[in-house]
């Protein structure tokens, strides 16, 4: 099976090498050609072959790649379910006794596995790419051969630098080292997916950008093109990065779920400019502006995606995600380099072709907070990179390396993170165009209202921004997050209602129906308004950090530990053991109002393969707060089981967010319901016209 | 002058509010508690976990509960912040800081960023004033027909308001 998988690789590589040059020497023999009165290609063949039918070979190449990599993917799976110890990776990062899921886990486990997993999700969305070639045959030729260049990319690196089926030299080992044992939790078999599903997914809209840009494709359709594309990656990688969060929150076993690692600031970082393109792009469709802008936020998105897996597979800056480190550096960095130099040598070619067609009529518009928006995010992504980078730079620079951690973050990134949610508010309630004072005053009396109202209600509940007589940087900045939430929240819900309201004297539907009808006319708006109330409660979930408690005790039988209004009870220890792992068990009965009210069974365990520890986390979770109870073993001195509890408010919150913006984003992606269906439904619209997008237009 | 009162009025309140922010951010933490979880949040657990020392407890973390009872040793005996944390750098090196200092190079880490906001943030007032009708002429495109329709039927299907 190893050689098969090899073999599937360089079979893979030289499909994608083809794709790469047929494709290009197609495009070139197009471009120089000229075209007939009839607007078609002038007939320019090359040894007979004609640019089209070179173009077609090119694009069947690829999507016969993507069978390739299939191949050399399942050959991998194979290899870790048939135990097949004769392949390095497997030994290193299975063993038998590994549950079946976690085997899947094996493949991105390590360096090599996970490259390949990378390469064969950019040959899956290839595979997609290729297929829908009919939606505009040259855009999507561009499109397909600058995919293949980054193809050719991942599969050199598997393929000459980090081959996943390289053979174990020596003795073949009767069983392998086991999986690391922070990687055998339910959610690392979705969570890697999820976010190498985003992280390869902004290929594609960086493919069609940079070939719209080569070719000059006129308006912004590659932009309508790539709205799905760039918002279910960007779906993804939301999904992906919170599913992390959750996962270092239950495994982890320190009561938080961000850190400022620099592997989940590697993942923040496009996202963060990838959110800025998703706002932007609707400046270019609606007024033709912001051009060059929407070009670089998508360049520079793919280019953060490397340089996320740089930094974290290099070894360049440390990390407790880093599950899989070595020597690759010097390929990305190449890599990198030249993809940024095409960048910036299209760009300065075709830079005439971005200019805007439309001015900004005023300050205080829809389009400005657009661009305050962007800034926002943008200057985020900046002080992430550089908080990350910044530990390198100190030590290239005075040869000293310092820690850049949490409490550099919480001061510098939050204030930012608050502005952005206030942009959030004041956005969407900003016309187009120009806004009027009697329009301010409309649109912000209420959110302003409720703001002061929130922020009066916060300090009477005991939410204040001081403690013991001391200015409490987080408790301010709670009572900041709750109060723009909730202004936030009033100034979104006010917009569907406002909008309902109308429907409903229209039609006489009751509001819920209006609110639905409202949502179907124009998906993309009130999905995107969905997200903003994700975002919203997310922030409350993270604002309620600032009051996590904690106790620590070592717990004899019978002993009790108070925290919050709950009072946890040790009733026992056990112990427990299968093929993978031994476990230790603390059984605490949870009282509420002296009432026995469930038991939680917090646990440690040894992994017998590698020999390391793991704790599993017991959690409550209600709306209001977690209680989060750690094992953290026993005390060497006085054998006495050691019990951490947390009380962490609203940490739910934080997931139920995800659910609305992922929500949002399938709302946004439905299709509005055309003039001619909405016509059917709601009397007095205007004639049915024929959409500009469907399948093959031109 | 009753507009003028009223400026001084603002005026006024406005230094007052900005005195109160002041104090309140120039009070510290001064009992031995909130001393040690402040402390405990400005310094790294050295076992290479990544963690604040305040909040290791990663399972058979071998530094953490040394470096805990080196804190509350310090706290103890009276010792300032400042030399606490001269005593941890000293013996664990500039990595045991969870943050960079204000000195040196360090100050760069703080003023960046902030640096970066306030230019990117002129920058974008500059480039409306500039963008805006009345300064600059909108270009105007190559066209044809067809491409126009299309660019305009697409803005259209985009929704009344951009999609947003």
């Amino acid at each position: 099976m190893a050689a098969f998988g090899s073999l599937s690789l360089l079979i893979a590589l030289a499909l994608a090498a083809y794709n790469l040059l047929a494709g290009t020497l197609a495009l070139r023999m197009l471009a120089t050609a000229g075209t007939s009165a009839s607007g078609r290609p002038r007939g320019f063949s090359l040894g007979g072959i004609s640019p089209e039918r070179l173009a077609d070979t090119a694009r069947r190449a690829g999507i016969a790649g993507f069978f390739a990599v299939t191949a050399a993917a399942f050959a991998l799976i194979w290899s870790v379910f048939t135990n097949d110890f004769s392949i390095a990776y497997i030994m290193e990062h299975s063993n038998r006794a590994l549950p079946g899921a976690y085997k899947f886990s094996a493949l991105w486990s390590g360096q090599e596995g996970s490259l390949l997993l990378w390469a064969w999700l950019l040959a899956t969305y290839g595979f997609v790419l290729r297929l829908t070639h009919k939606t505009d045959v040259t855009l999507y030729a561009y499109a397909g051969a600058i995919l293949a260049a980054i193809q050719v990319f991942f599969l050199s690196v598997l393929n000459f630098a980090a081959p996943p089926f390289a053979l174990l030299q020596g003795e073949i080992p009767a069983d392998g080292n086991g999986l690391n044992p922070l990687l055998q939790y339910p959610e690392m078999v979705i969570h890697p997916p999820m976010l190498y599903l985003g992280y390869v997914g902004f290929s594609v809209p960086f493919c069609f950008a940079l070939g719209a840009l080569m070719m000059r494709y006129p308006g912004e359709k590659w932009i309508r093109i790539t709205r799905v594309w760039t918002m279910v990656t960007w779906m993804f990688l939301t999904t992906g990065i919170f599913l992390g969060m959750h996962w270092a929150y239950a495994v982890l076993g320190w009561g938080g779920y961000w850190g400022w690692d620099p592997v989940e600031n590697a993942s923040f970082m496009p996202w963060l400019t990838g959110t800025a393109f998703l706002h932007s792009v609707m400046m270019q469709e609606k007024k033709g502006m912001m051009k060059s802008w929407n070009v670089w936020l998508i360049f520079s998105t793919f280019l953060l995606t490397m340089l996320g897996t740089l930094l974290t597979r290099a070894g360049l800056v440390s990390s407790v995600h880093a599950f899989a480190q070595s020597s690759i550096g010097t390929w990305f960095v190449t890599f990198m380099i030249i993809v940024l130099a095409v960048c910036i040598f299209t760009y300065v070619l075709q830079r005439s072709h971005l200019k805007s067609e439309h001015r900004l009529e005023s300050l205080v518009s829809r389009e400005s907070s657009f661009l305050f928006n962007n800034l926002v995010l943008l200057v985020a992504c900046f002080v992430i990179l550089w908080g990350t980078l910044f530990p390198i730079l100190s030590e290239y620079v005075v040869g000293n390396k310092v820690t850049v951690g949490a409490p550099w973050y919480n001061r510098v990134a939050v204030p930012i993170g608050l502005f952005l949610l206030f942009l959030t508010g004041v956005g969407p309630l900003l016309p187009w165009r120009a806004t009027s004072m009697k329009s301010i005053k409309r649109n912000f009396i209420l959110p302003v209202i409720v703001l002061w109202v929130t922020v009066f209600v916060c300090l009477a509940v005991g939410v204040r921004p001081w403690k013991d007589g001391a200015f409490d940087t987080g408790n301010f900045y709670a009572l900041v997050a709750f109060a723009l939430s909730t202004a936030v929240f009033s100034a979104v819900a006010s917009e569907f209602i406002r909008g309902a309201a109308v429907i409903s004297k229209q039609t006489g539907r009751n509001l819920i129906s209006s609110v639905y009808l409202l949502t179907r006319r124009n998906t993309r708006r009130y999905g995107g308004y969905v997200i903003h109330i994700g975002v919203v409660v997310i922030v409350i979930g993270l604002a309620g950090a600032a009051f996590n408690r904690n106790q620590e005790r070592e717990m004899a039988l019978h002993d009790r530990m108070a925290i919050g209004p709950y009072t946890l009870e040790c009733v026992g220890f056990t112990q427990d053991s299968n093929l993978n792992f031994n476990s230790e068990y603390a059984m605490l009965d949870v009282y509420k109002g002296g009432k026995k009210v469930f038991q939680m069974t917090p646990e440690k365990r040894i992994y017998l393969a590698s020999e390391q520890p793991q704790t599993m986390v017991a959690i409550h979770s209600v709306p209001g707060w977690d209680l989060y109870v750690v094992y953290e073993g026993t005390n060497p001195q006085t054998g006495q089981p050691i019990i951490k509890a947390f009380l962490n408010p609203l940490v739910s919150w934080i997931w139920a967010g995800v659910v609305l913006i992922v929500f949002g984003t399938v709302v946004a992606l439905v299709p509005s319901l055309s003039p001619a269906t909405a016509a059917l439904r709601v009397p007095a619209r205007t004639a049915p016209v024929e959409p500009a997008f469907k399948g093959g237009l031109q | 002058m009753k507009p003028l009162r009223h400026l001084n009025s603002w005026i006024k309140a406005a230094q007052a509010v900005a005195l109160a922010v002041v104090v309140c951010f120039s009070m510290g933490a001064t009992d031995a508690s909130s001393r040690y979880t402040d402390l405990n949040h400005r310094l790294m657990c050295t076992c290479g976990c990544a963690q604040v020392l305040g909040e290791c407890n990663h399972v058979g973390c071998p530094n953490s509960a040394g470096e805990l009872d080196e804190l509350r040793a310090g706290i103890a005996a009276g010792t300032s912040d400042k030399e606490i944390l001269a005593s941890f750098v000293a013996k664990y090196g500039a990595t045991v800081l969870a943050a960079p200092t204000t000195q040196g190079f360090d100050l760069v880490a703080w003023i960046a960023p902030f640096a970066v906001f306030a230019a990117a943030l002129l920058g974008t007032i500059l480039l409306v004033r500039r963008w805006s009708v009345g300064k600059t002429d909108a270009v105007k495109l190559p066209s044809d027909p067809a491409t126009d329709a299309l660019r305009e039927q697409i803005r259209r299907e985009t929704g009344a308001d951009g999609g947003y």
